[in-house]
């Protein structure tokens, strides 16, 4: 069965989406959701190992090899990506029994748990997939189920705010097709890597250049809107702040980060390097959108007052980080980007979540609400904190190792006003967690003695990416290593 | 709509048809235009007739929701299990070719190609009918048909 393994990676939670759905009672369906997110997880630790000891596996679906049928396609990128995917899964599921338990009636939690699974499924697919309109297919099969996980939050604004997402999502979905479209009719291929090759002989051959640029365009902007990049980012903050907890935490570590690796996919593997940033001059809008996202969505972030919107408008910025990253086009560049998928992912997972056990006791998440949980909730507020020095970037904390390679990648290519920029949103973060935190621990609340700790069902998930969060800012060899292999596959300059 | 003679008596004609006609296109869809998703949408046609003329509360004693949404999930369910089968048998995820011949007998792989397109064609029916028909309760519904 190994030889399968890609391919399982993706079916397992797709095939027990209809059985936790058919199940329709809330253990049972936890119980599978589990399972299949953790087979995927298992799995993709394994791939990861293959692809770093054997090189890019490619498995072919049905037997139909690449450029007629659909390739499944695991370099080290993806590779990553799916791990990145699965381990935020994977913690989240087990987060998800309680929360969900608290926050969404009954006779729909087999139905949060089979949208689980699919969102899952969807996103794994997006990262492991070689073919241009499978990544559509998998892009609506996680963009819909993520709707539906939204609008069953306990606020009935989360039905207005999941409305938002639908219609921008598919407005994003829209240009991706349209592009894939377009690409389609000037090569005639889907296949990715195929059409790597073909569109450059497009593209020189004079004729219908004006069309691959055009097509360029639309993936450009289907994918920046997906991924929230500045302009584009506002479905973002209203689908954070009322979707439930656990959905929060887990899309706020994963969905953001596959269309990020989905840009570099597009930009790096299909069209190359040189059309995109030297004919197309993609840095040129990148670098300042991503320049602004940082600057002005953590402004913006600092005059929150729902702490899950706060986090929701800081991930914006942060987002921002990943892109900037991929706009120096750089090995050191992209690297810094990979890195701080992984690095945000855990740290923004750790926050949302510690949102998720204050929701779960006091049942608000208002700054003026959290007076004095850093005596009542004292592991709770822990998780925060640790979370926060990690978003802030203080050393021997992922944020640290981010930041560290974004400013070196600046710095090498003699950008000191972008490394500037990195550290006053660095400043930025700190002023907003400080907000939180001294509310929560420097103002006294009547009902102190009223209010416990958060169940460990919360707390121990949480708590996992915490110390993720602190592991891999210490030992941050591991994952800039395999970010930086990725990079040098992604630009094709193996060592 | 108890007085439209003409409207009752002209859906009970014509429901036999449309679901015969789904079909042929769902069979059809092997060789041409045609296929599950389409046959889908016409068999929950009829069911989407049938609730126009008589009423909600008949169709759904013809067709509950709870099996509306078996079928969505079932039909999922189906297609998938094709895939597990070819790649039980040796093959790629949905390889029709292995899905049929025991070890040491050469079965003609074709057949297993053919009963393999069957087979994701009728999951992709299921799925299709079920969600059309449970996105017409939801709508026509005042309140929540509980599955």
């Amino acid at each position: 069965m190994s030889q399968n393994l890609p391919a399982l990676l993706v079916v397992v939670p797709m095939l027990l989406a209809p059985l936790a759905a058919l199940l329709n009672r809330s253990g049972p369906a936890w119980a599978v959701a589990t399972a299949g997110i953790w087979f995927s997880f298992v799995t993709a630790i394994q791939l990861l190992q293959r692809v770093m000891a054997e090189g890019a596996i490619t498995y072919a679906m049905g037997g139909w090899a690449a450029p007629i049928g659909i390739e499944l396609r695991i370099d080290l990128a993806s590779a990553f990506v799916v791990v990145i995917v699965s381990s935020i899964g994977a913690i989240g599921v087990l987060y998800a029994r309680t929360s969900v338990a608290a926050e969404i009636s009954e006779d729909r939690h087999a139905l949060f748990y089979a949208a689980l699974l699919l969102n899952v499924c969807g996103l794994l697919g997006i990262s492991v997939t070689g073919d241009m309109f499978n990544v559509f297919v998998f892009l609506e099969i996680s963009s819909l189920s993520a709707y539906s996980m939204i609008a069953l939050g306990q606020d009935r604004r989360a039905l207005t705010s999941a409305f938002q997402y639908l219609i921008m999502g598919s407005v994003g979905a829209t240009f991706i097709v349209i592009g894939i479209g377009l690409l389609w009719v000037m090569t005639g291929s889907l296949a990715m890597m195929d059409l790597a090759e073909r569109i450059p002989m497009v593209w020189e051959s004079g004729q219908g250049d004006r069309t691959i640029a055009v097509a360029f365009t639309f993936l450009t902007v289907g994918v920046t809107l997906k991924l929230a990049l500045f302009p584009l980012h506002l479905w973002l903050p209203n689908a954070y702040t009322y979707s439930p907890s656990a959905v929060t935490g887990y899309m706020a570590a994963t969905s953001t980060k596959v269309s990020v690796y989905l840009l570099m996919r597009f930009f790096f593997t299909v069209f190359g390097k040189e059309f995109s940033f030297e004919q197309m001059q993609l840095d040129m809008v990148l670098m300042p959108l991503a320049l602004v996202a940082i600057l002005a969505m953590s402004l913006v972030a600092i005059y929150q007052t729902n702490v899950k919107r706060l986090l929701a408008f800081s991930s914006v910025a942060q987002v921002g980080y990943m892109v900037l990253g991929i706009s120096f086009g750089s090995v050191l560049g992209i690297a810094a980007g990979i890195i701080h998928l992984f690095n945000h992912a855990v740290m923004k997972g750790a926050l949302f979540m510690a949102m998720g056990c204050v929701m779960y006791r006091i049942g608000s998440v208002r700054i003026e609400d959290m007076k004095g949980l850093g005596k009542a909730m004292p592991w709770t507020m822990g998780a925060f904190v640790g979370g926060g020095l990690s978003m802030i970037g203080v050393p021997l904390t992922v944020g640290f190792v981010s930041k560290w390679y974004l400013v070196q990648a600046a710095l090498a290519e003699g950008r000191w006003f972008v490394a500037a920029i990195v550290m006053v949103g660095s400043l930025m973060a700190l002023i907003y967690v400080w907000k939180v935190v001294e509310v929560a621990y420097f103002q006294r609340r009547e009902d102190e003695a009223e209010i416990r700790e958060a169940p460990l069902g919360l707390l121990i998930p949480t708590y996992a990416l915490v110390a993720a969060s602190f592991w891999f800012g210490i030992d941050a060899g591991t994952t800039s290593s395999v970010a930086i292999s990725a990079a040098e596959t992604l630009l094709g300059v193996m060592p | 709509m108890d007085d439209r003679v003409i409207l009752r008596v002209g859906t009970k004609i014509l429901s036999p048809f449309i679901l015969l006609f789904a079909l042929y296109v769902q069979f059809h869809g092997d060789f041409g235009p045609g296929g599950g998703f389409q046959a889908g949408v016409i068999f929950a046609a009829a069911f989407v007739l049938h609730a126009l003329v008589f009423g909600l509360g008949n169709a759904v004693k013809v067709m509950p929701p709870k099996v509306a949404y078996v079928c969505g999930a079932g039909g999922v369910a189906l297609y998938l299990a094709v895939g597990y089968l070819s790649m039980f048998r040796g093959g790629e995820f949905l390889n029709y070719s292995y899905l049929f011949g025991v070890y040491g007998y050469e079965h003609d792989p074709t057949h297993g190609q053919h009963i393999g397109i069957i087979g994701i064609e009728l999951g992709v029916l299921i799925t299709v009918f079920g969600v059309m028909v449970a996105l017409f309760y939801a709508f026509a519904g005042r309140r929540r048909i509980d599955p």
